[in-house]
Formats: C-alpha cells, structure tokens, sequence
C-alpha cells in the first residue's frame, strides 16, 4: 500500500470511521474517556483518528478473530454496520416492534417473510437486532447456495455471519447458542412481482422446522414491512434469467433503464415486528416427524402473514414517514 | 493360537513412506517407545541423508508394497501405519503418473497384503480433510459423517477418495482389525516443507480474486503424537486431525507479513499451470479447490476419542511465522510503528496550527 493509498484510506476513517460504540446510540462515548491517557489534549477528532488508524493496522497485520464459518466481528462492527445504519435509518426510517419476543440469550431460529430483489431485508433485519435488541445480538443469516457461488459476493457474506443454507451449518449454530435468520420463501421471495407484495410464497418443505426442532430451538416468525417496494418488480424476462444463470432477471421503473442508478432503492417506510416465540424443546423427537414439521411450518406461515396485515394497516403510505 | 489384549501396544509395526518428512518422524518415535520391540520402515525410495539419521532403529526395507507381501505376513506384523500418501506431484520423481501410482496402486497393494497378514491387528492410514471435496452446496464445517457432495477437481483430493473407498472395502474384508483413519488438515511447522508452506513463504502469494477461503493447520508435532497414539492405543474409526479455529487466507497472508495478489480463479489456473510446466511453483487444483471454498472440520470427535487437543490452527501458524520471518514485508511491528508515526505527526501539527493561530 503507498503512502499516498494510506493517507486516503484515513481520510475515509475521517469521514466514516464512527466507532460502532457511540453510533449504537446507547454505547457510552463517557466509557472511553477515562481511559484515554491524555483526556485534556485529546479531543473527539483525535480519539476518532486514533480507533481508524488502530483499525487499519490490525486489519493490514491480520490481528482480528473470525469463527468457524468465517465471520469477522470486528469488520462487520466497524465497516458494514455502518454502512447498513444510513438505510435503516435515514433511509428507510425504520421502526421494530416486539423486540421482546426475541431471547437475551440461547438459540433461536428467527423466520421472516422474503421480499425486495435483492435481499436487503435480511440485512436490515440483522441491523434490527443488533441495533435494538438489549443484548444486541447478532443474526447468522443463512443464504442460498448461489450468493455463495458469486465471487465477491460470497467472501462479504461470509464476513458479515452468513454461511450456507444446510441443515448442519443451521444446527451447529443454533446449539452453539445464535440467532439464525432464515427466509423459507428463498428466491420465490424476493423475486415476485409487485403485484404480489405482501402475498407469502410456498415455504419450501419446512427444512427450517426440523432442524429447530432436532435442536430444541424456539422458532420466532417476523413481519418485515417495507422491502417489497424497494425496487417494485413489473416483470420478470425469464428467458434472460436462464441465460444469465439466476432465477430472476427484475424489471423495475428505474432498473434496467437508469443503469447503476437503478440499483438506488426508493425510500419506502419500514416496519419490522418480532412475534412470540414458538418453542419446541419439548418436540425434539419429532423432528423427522413430516406432519408435525408441515403444520409447524404453516403455522409459522399463518403467523407471519396475518402480522403483514396488521403491520400493513399501521402503515397506509408505503412511502410516508 | 496366541491371543492378544485389545489395549497392549503391538510388538511388531511396519511404517511405510519413511523416505518422506512425516513417515521418518513417525518411525523414529514409534522405534523408540519402549513398549514396542520392532519397527520397520517400508518404502521404495531410500531414505534423504536428512532423514537416515532419524531411522537409526528402524529396520529399512526398499521395496514396494507388492513386493513386500510375503515380507509382511513373515515380519509378523501387528499394526501397519500407511503414510505413502503424496499430496503434490515431484517432478523429479515421474509426476503426477508416479504420485497416482503411489497414492492409489500403493495403497491398494498395502491393503491387499495386509489382509494376508494373519498376527495384523492395527491398520492406521493418513487421509486428507481433502476427503470432503469441494462445492458450493457443502456445509460451513464438516463432520466425519459429512459425504462429499461433488468430486473434486485435485488430483490429491481424488487420490483420498479413491484410498478411503479401499479402506471401507478393507474394513468389509477384515472386521477384526481396528482400522483408524486420520484425516489432517494441512500440516504445519517451523520446519514442515509442503506445498502450503511453501506458498506462504513466498513475498507475494497469489489468492483467488473476491474468495476468501477459511484455512485450518494442524501443527506436524500434533499429528505425531495423533498417530502415535493410534498405533499404542486402539482408536478405531475416521477422524478429522485439525486445530481448532480458522484463520481466513487473506488474514494468514497478513499475519505472514505477505503481499497478496488477487488473481480471478480461471487466470491463476492458467499462471499456475504454466508455472508448473516450468518446473516453479505448485499451484494445483487442489490448492485452487482450498483457495475457493476453504476447508473447516470439526474436531469434537478426535479430542473425545484420543482425549488429546491439538494446538490450535492460530498457535500452529504463528509458530511457522516465526521461523519464516524473512522476506515478510509488511510485520505487525512496522505497522505499529506506522501507526505511532502518524498519531505524532498529526498532533505535532495541531500542535503548531494551535502555537500560532
């Protein structure tokens, strides 16, 4: 790296490089103070310039921790979240109801409807939790097969806490004690058309219940509001898709006639609401038990649909604040 | 008929590949471990004058397995330790045609002798974490009861499946011996010379463009004390050999002190190839494999088993780092002091802006 590269990459800590603490809005910026040696001298700007360079030198000299699935909390915490937090809040001014519902500590398997094209509700849902929750828990999405394939694509998501969805991976960490954050709909999802907003798709075959269930995890459904007109889907060139090797190529009103600038979402307003957890800890033998794991995940289902409607009607202007 | 307790160490133990690195460490330690009277070393290649003095009290046999059949039945063999398993083609020794004949006709000879062999109560054979394959569909972490899902495209990594499919048949064929196979990540030392610490020993190290593979260690003393352990003690069934955690290429290349070059896959596949026709480097598929998908395996059941944890793949690493100091570019301490110079140099001129408004 040059000088020159160097000197840039601080200036963009400068600019950008808020210490996750203070930008939680609840970490005290008072924490740090008495440990900063020379308190009277320093000032925010000093303090700010200190944490990115400190930053840069333990990811150019590779002093960070990443687990057994390749997440690494330390960039997720200083560089993604960040990122994320300017369209969950200014964006999309997004507001989370029954941030209860979700454990302070233990596994769970969250559940949420899938919608958006791109899949920006998982990671606004992660946002939710980490940002709201009193513990601030992380969310281990689990994400298809093919985001894995993408270069690039593959190695971000490994880093912010995703990994394949498979029922091992799923239950490894859901014992281990983690959140994971599922989307049964999967490219059914958040490939539909606008016309189907808010209309649930085929869970799949419920893979998700049984390894809640082998594993004794309460499963809690969320309602996420607000993804489905982010980049309103009109059509879908199907024959294009295939050409291209994805389930879906989406034609919104701004992509792909605008280029790059129709990857820009439209600022629709948010609502994410948790539901009660449904446990299963005393299932765990039924896990290979096909009617049970159906009607568990139709319930899960049911949940989640007749909450849509009623984060619907809270929200009568998809795009007021 | 002489009966034998199952937990006695076996009198009589043949290792073969002793020619090589792992197999002349394993000889010397087996040879002198008091409870054990005989060892012999098998192997076609005679021993690099590096390696002979290790094998003071072994018993040296240059022959091949097939040639050792009788030998093996005679010698009265009680565990038979296989560690002729080649990861990289030698150029120097006939390629990848030798290596396939080693790997795969090698083993399956083995086998085929030591089914003869009647006094046999121990097979213990060195497999890969390679055994998993590689796909985009596999799980994060592979458990010992993880099936490949697509054949991989390493030749090394199609040896292994091709040596724990003879394993299984050799398990059919001879219930009453204890067979433990030994998948290894990929080993690590101070003074271990693989194709991996070859690579990252390197000043610039190639990387496969927008992939950042979870790489596991496991350190070459740990492995010796796992498979000295399953010839002493009877630990039958497969198991993966790891330290624990996971260290992503990019942040090993960083902790090296290397300079990474990202390359998009097909390219480095054919910089790698022509590199080898050169005679320089040994960039395979099978690195290239590990390189897109990373490799992680669960350990629980090694360490419950053997009841012995390895050090982990971060301590493994460190160790190798520290004797490959040279050529590192960019060390930890440069970039501390880096970072203080900075820190200085921005409060001196705040220092001088406020001195003199």
């Amino acid at each position: 790296m040059s000088t020159e590269d160097y000197r840039e990459a601080v200036s963009f800590q400068l600019a950008d490089g808020v210490p996750p603490g203070p930008l939680n809005g609840r970490a005290a910026l008072d924490g740090h103070r008495p440990a900063e040696p020379k308190a009277d001298t320093i000032d925010v700007w000093d303090r700010r310039i200190a944490r990115g360079l400190a930053f840069l030198r333990r990811r150019l000299a590779g002093a960070y921790e990443v687990d057994e699935f390749g997440f690494d909390p330390d960039l997720t915490d200083s560089v993604f979240y960040p990122m994320l937090r300017v369209l969950y809040k200014d964006w999309f001014r997004t507001e989370v109801f029954g941030i209860d519902n979700v454990p302070d500590t233990g596994g769970g398997l969250i559940v949420g409807n899938h919608s958006g094209t791109l899949a920006l509700d998982a990671l606004m849902l992660s946002v939710a939790l980490r940002d709201t929750h009193p513990s601030d828990r992380r969310l281990r999405l689990l994400g298809a097969d093919l985001v894995f394939r993408i270069p690039v694509v593959a190695e971000l998501a490994r880093k912010a806490g995703a990994t394949v969805a498979c029922n091992p991976d799923a239950e490894r960490l859901m014992s281990g004690g983690e959140l994971v954050g599922v989307f049964p709909e999967g490219f059914k999802g958040i490939g539909k058309r606008y016309a189907d907003r808010y209309k649930l798709q085929r869970f799949g075959r419920g893979g998700f219940v049984s390894a809640a269930l082998r594993t004794g995890t309460p499963i809690i459904p969320v309602a996420i509001v607000g993804a489905e007109e982010i980049y309103p889907i009109l059509a879908d060139l199907k024959p294009l898709a295939r050409l291209l090797g994805i389930p879906y190529f989406p034609v919104t009103p701004t992509f792909p006639w605008l280029g790059p600038l129709g990857l820009v979402p439209l600022p629709s307003k948010w609502l994410i609401e948790f539901c009660p957890p449904i446990p299963t800890a005393h299932l765990t033998e039924h896990a290979d038990d096909p009617l049970m794991v159906y009607n568990l995940a139709d319930q899960v289902r049911e949940t989640i649909q007749a909450t849509l409607h009623t984060l619907l009607e809270k929200r009568p202007d998809p795009f007021g604040l | 008929m002489v009966t034998y307790s199952a937990a006695a160490p076996p009198r009589v133990v043949v290792v073969t590949g002793v020619s090589r690195f792992l197999g002349a460490r394993v000889a010397s330690r087996l040879a002198a471990d008091p409870r054990i009277e005989r060892v012999v070393g098998l192997d076609p290649h005679e021993p690099p004058t590096a390696l002979a003095s290790l094998l003071g009290d072994v018993q040296l046999i240059q022959a091949d397995a097939r040639a050792a059949t009788g030998a093996m039945d005679d010698l009265g063999a009680e565990a038979i330790v296989h560690l002729a398993v080649t990861g990289a083609p030698d150029p120097q020794h006939g390629g990848r045609a030798a290596m396939k004949e080693q790997n795969v006709i090698g083993t399956m000879q083995l086998l085929a002798a030591a089914q003869g062999t009647g006094r046999l109560r121990k097979m213990i054979v060195r497999s890969s974490t390679a055994a998993y394959g590689a796909s985009f569909r596999d799980p994060g972490v592979f458990t010992e009861d993880t099936e490949p899902r697509a054949v991989p495209r390493g030749a090394f990594a199609r040896d292994i499946l091709d040596i724990e499919g003879y394993v299984r048949g050799f398990r059919r064929r001879r219930p009453d011996v204890a067979a433990t196979v030994l998948r290894f990540a990929p080993l690590i030392s101070s003074t271990a010379d693989t194709t991996l610490t070859r690579y990252f020993a390197q000043p610039f190290v190639p990387t496969v463009f927008g992939r950042d593979a979870r790489l596991q260690f496991v350190h070459v003393d740990d492995a010796l004390e796992i498979l000295h352990r399953s010839v002493v003690e009877d630990h039958p069934g497969t198991f993966n050999v790891a330290g624990a955690g996971v260290l992503l290429l990019s942040q090993a290349v960083r902790r090296a002190g290397r300079i990474a070059v990202p390359l998009p896959e097909g390219t480095l596949s054919s910089v790698a190839a022509v590199a080898r026709n050169f005679g320089v480097g040994q960039i395979g598929l099978d690195q290239i494999d590990l390189f897109v998908h990373g490799r992680v395996v669960d350990t629980t059941r090694l360490v419950k088993e053997f009841g012995f944890t390895p050090r982990t793949t971060e301590a493994a690493f460190a160790e190798f780092i520290e004797a490959h100091r040279t050529g590192s570019a960019l060390t930890a301490d440069r970039l501390a002091a880096a970072e203080t110079a900075i820190l200085d140099g921005i409060r001196r001129v705040r220092a001088a802006a406020r001195g003199n408004p």
